[in-house]
């Protein structure tokens, strides 16, 4: 055990006299205080940034999706910011049809401790396109592939967006759409004929080889991106 | 038989890099059948002496991955070169069905989904619930769900002890283990009649108070307890076996951790010191006093050391609220969110229409969104609920630790042999039901 | 394996068979059902209970399963513990194919007996969709004493085999290119004008 170890400190960023975090009290619906970033953020980009709201105390900035990218770099480079810590990727669809389709991440400061959230809204019948921050945040690797299977959220810029927790061969859709019935499109037994049909692995137990015999039921982009040798999963 | 020939870019082996750094691709060529019938050499690489790459599959069903977890391995005789996790073998559609319930119907559900830690999940959506509704719960209610968050702590990291045991190949402390799950077993079982998956918590609430007596047996399992982990540590932490079997494997730097949203034991044993109940706290976690373990080397026996120091600050903490423990209501005195006591329900009318709008058409709160995030045995685990005004959530998001814990793995296990596999991936902690949900 | 009939009283008693053959039955029947080698085929959360009950205050190495073999070639009894989703389906069923006869299933809990909870379109609503099934036991997880029971009730089901009882060790291997013998418009043609549950017909949700 070296004896000049130093921990990575969460807070470290702030200043010695700041208050020590706290169970919030008391938390108003709107009205919150909100999250210095935001301000920094319609300074900084002003054009992206569509709205902020704070609900119960946390804050939410609506971006335009061509920009995220950048917000999400500044946000993870700049000094005073230092987003260093992705919590999730996930999407909202609403029940409501005139709503859009909001994909979500959650950013969390470790060393100022904030948290903030992102939104970019997509209407309905654009396409579902955001950027991906995989070359940010490494952790959104499999976030953004789990919002992709049950979403249908392309992100663009990912490595390998497959389905993640339906096989690759899945019919019926995203799963959580709205539009996606509970028990999902098929019968029962349309189901489990399509599931035992799925054949996990090859005979050789061969990822690549699994992917080879199911060559030609591949959707056309996943072959085609095969074929041209991009990775098949990290 | 006509053979159809197709020819797939594979990646068989790593002998050369291409301009872009990325392994070269080997094309190989297979017939219907799944058979290979020609593998070409890569265009210009040194010939590979030590001889092809090996193919495993561990999983999904198999005694040592935790759950049902699929992880291909590429291997080079005994050392890996690429892992590829599968996930997705107990996927049941949590995040879908949690929109077609209402919110107390949703802790169930909870309950189901990290299963190992069945209370803190439960504490942890009410929480998040509470939240979205504007609500706060009663002094001794915040006392009680401190006592069921550690208590699930010290149940889940029991289990990730015993199986790591028997993973490297120490079958004793399994049963001493579970010997002490028994005893906490027996005081969810009293408290609120269910051993492993509890829905002890209510929006705005408990599902019940303790019964009598129920402090008394906390305070003996405490007691009691911290000779178990010594038992435990004597056995283990000095183990020569133990040790070479350990140190050094799995690696996460500081940097790294942070970067792929690693959280809890995982992130804590690479020397990042980010634990939700210090840094963003809730239930009055900082007026507790106890410490958070922080490793140093970010190994799988630096996970070891946090978990089993952790076991002793959940008793610490245990200790202190028991003695805290405040008389009083459990449930708020809003009867509009939480059931009324079933003696009011019958026999006085607003409690009963209480009561009846709850059942059947279950507690409305506000629109808006709400993300409370709490320090479960494996990480940050998150709830991200947003309403729209009625009594079934748009969406119900759970943020699950091990899920991005487990995305590190392809990272953590390159250039180890085959057997460590097995010891940094039950140093992840993993539960197939939240990485799957 | 499978459904099989009650023996006759005759069998029992010995008025058709050889003793010789009753005694043999007897004894190979209480070999297999005392040393009966499990196979813990565990998803979701009845397997912690499953390891509940193998450790040592509901100790299982006491009727036998001392020895889970986590190898199908090598097991006796597939107890399925947990949730089976879609995907894990024929994975189940490749295990299942993997264990020789003589082979029992036991499905635990709600999730592999019926779906459980989960009637979504993840959840295999039962197991033995997949897997002829034994012994149900039910409970969500069922407590250990309830799995024990499960066991016992195994125990007497094989005590009560016969070897001249054929169709016991019978495997009917599906047609690989249908699971489905008659297909869904024949059904509702066949089931006019009551409908049938081949579609899901259940409103609200």
């Amino acid at each position: 055990m070296s004896t000049s170890f130093s921990p990575v400190v969460a807070g470290s960023a702030l200043p010695s006299d700041a208050p020590a975090p706290a169970t919030p009290k008391a938390i108003a619906q709107r009205g919150g205080e909100p999250n210095p970033t935001a301000a920094a953020l319609q300074q900084r980009f002003p054009s992206a940034i569509h709205r902020v709201d704070v609900v119960w105390n946390e804050t939410t900035v609506v971006v335009a999706g061509a920009q995220l990218f950048d917000i999400v770099r500044w946000l993870h480079d700049d000094p005073s910011q230092r987003y260093d810590y992705l919590s999730d990727v996930t999407a909202v669809e609403f029940r409501d049809t005139e709503q859009p389709i909001e994909v979500v991440w959650h950013l969390r400061s470790l060393p100022y401790r904030r948290f903030l959230r992102l939104k970019v809204k997509i209407e309905r019948g654009a396409p579902l396109d955001v950027p991906s921050v995989w070359s940010i945040y490494r952790g959104a690797d499999w976030l953004e592939r789990e919002c992709f299977d049950m979403f249908g959220i392309r992100f663009t810029g990912h490595p390998d967006l497959r389905r993640l927790l339906m096989w690759e061969q899945y019919k019926e859709g995203f799963p959580l759409r709205k539009d996606f019935p509970l028990r999902g499109r098929f019968s029962r037994s349309e189901q489990l004929r399509q599931a035992l049909a799925a054949n996990p692995e090859a005979r050789y137990s061969k990822e690549e080889l699994t992917i080879a015999q199911a060559f030609e039921d591949l959707p056309d982009d996943m072959r085609r991106r095969l074929g041209t040798g991009e990775r098949t999963g990290e | 038989m006509a053979t159809v020939k197709r020819t797939v870019e594979v990646e068989l082996s790593t002998t050369g890099l291409d301009a872009a750094g990325r392994p070269q691709r080997v094309p190989l060529v297979v017939d219907d059948g799944g058979s290979p019938l020609a593998l070409e050499a890569p265009p210009s690489a040194e010939p590979d002496l030590a001889g092809e790459h090996m193919l495993i599959n561990i999983g999904p069903q198999h005694p040592a991955t935790h759950g049902v977890l699929r992880l291909v391995l590429e291997l080079d005789g005994e050392t890996v070169v690429r892992c590829i996790p599968h996930i997705g073998y107990l996927h049941c559609g949590f995040e879908k069905i949690g929109e077609y319930r209402q919110y107390n119907q949703v802790i169930p559900w909870t309950d189901r989904e990290d299963y190992l830690n069945s209370p803190g999940n439960n504490v942890a959506f009410a929480l998040g619930a509470e939240r979205l509704f504007g609500i706060e719960i009663t002094e001794r209610c915040k006392v009680l769900r401190v006592m069921a968050m550690e208590l699930s702590r010290i149940m889940s990291h029991l289990v990730w002890l015993g199986t790591t045991c028997i993973d490297i190949g120490a079958f004793t402390p399994f049963l001493w283990s579970f010997d002490q799950r028994e005893k906490i077993y027996k005081l969810l079982e009293d408290w609120i009649g269910a051993r492993l998956t509890t829905s002890l918590t209510r929006v705005g609430g408990m599902g019940a108070d303790i019964p009598d007596k129920w402090i008394e047996d906390l305070t003996a399992f405490v007691q009691s307890f911290p000779k178990t982990i010594n038992e435990i540590d004597r056995v283990v932490t000095r183990n020569g076996i133990w040790v070479g079997r350990t140190i050094g494997l799995g690696v996460m730097t500081a940097e790294e951790a942070v970067n792929h949203g690693l959280s809890g034991p995982m992130v804590r044993a690479s020397g990042v010191a980010y634990d939700v109940r210090k840094d963003f706290p809730y239930l009055d976690y900082e007026t507790y006093d106890f410490d958070v373990p922080v490793g140093t080397n970010g190994d799988v026996y630096d996970r070891y050391l946090v978990r089993m120091e952790e076991l002793r600050q959940s008793t610490r903490i245990l200790e202190q609220a028991i003695r805290r423990l405040p008389d009083g209501p459990v449930n708020i005195a809003d009867h509009r969110v939480i059931l009324p006591p079933k003696s009011k329900a019958t026999s006085d009318m607003e409690s009963m229409i209480h009561h009846f709008k709850q059942v059947m058409e279950g507690p409305r709160p506000p629109i808006g969104e709400a993300y409370v995030a709490v320090e479960s045995p494996k990480g940050e685990k998150g709830y991200y609920m947003v309403s729209d005004g009625t009594s079934k959530p748009v969406r119900w998001r759970i943020r699950p630790p091990s899920f991005v814990n487990l995305s590190a793995i392809s990272k953590m296990v390159e250039g180890h042999l085959l057997s460590d596999v097995i010891a940094i991936n039950a140093s992840i902690d993993i539960v197939m039901g939240e990485i799957d949900r | 394996m499978g459904l099989s009939r009650r023996p006759e009283p005759a069998a029992v008693v010995g008025g058709g068979e050889p003793w010789i053959t009753t005694r043999l039955d007897f004894v190979v029947n209480w070999a297999r059902a005392n040393s009966l080698w499990p196979m813990p085929f565990g998803t979701a959360c009845c397997a912690i209970e499953f390891m509940a009950t193998a450790a040592s205050r509901y100790d299982l190495a006491r009727f036998g399963m001392e020895r889970q073999s986590f190898s199908p070639r090598q097991a006796d009894v597939l107890i399925c513990a947990g949730r089976v989703p879609f995907k894990l389906a024929p994975v189940l069923r490749r295990i299942w194919q993997q264990m020789p006869q003589p082979k029992w299933c036991i499905s635990m809990g709600a999730c592999a007996s019926s779906g459980g909870m989960f009637d979504n379109y993840a959840v295999v609503q039962g197991i033995d969709t997949i897997i002829p099934v034994d012994v149900y036991v039910p409970g969500c997880p069922p407590r250990p004493e309830g799995l024990l029971y499960g066991i016992l009730l195994l125990q007497k089901k094989v005590m009560n085999e016969r070897s001249r009882d054929k169709s016991l060790r019978n495997e009917m291997e599906p047609d690989p290119s249908s699971q489905l013998y008659i297909p869904p418009p024949v059904i509702d043609e066949i089931s006019e004008p009551f409908g049938n549950s081949v579609h899901q017909t259940r409103s609200g949700l």
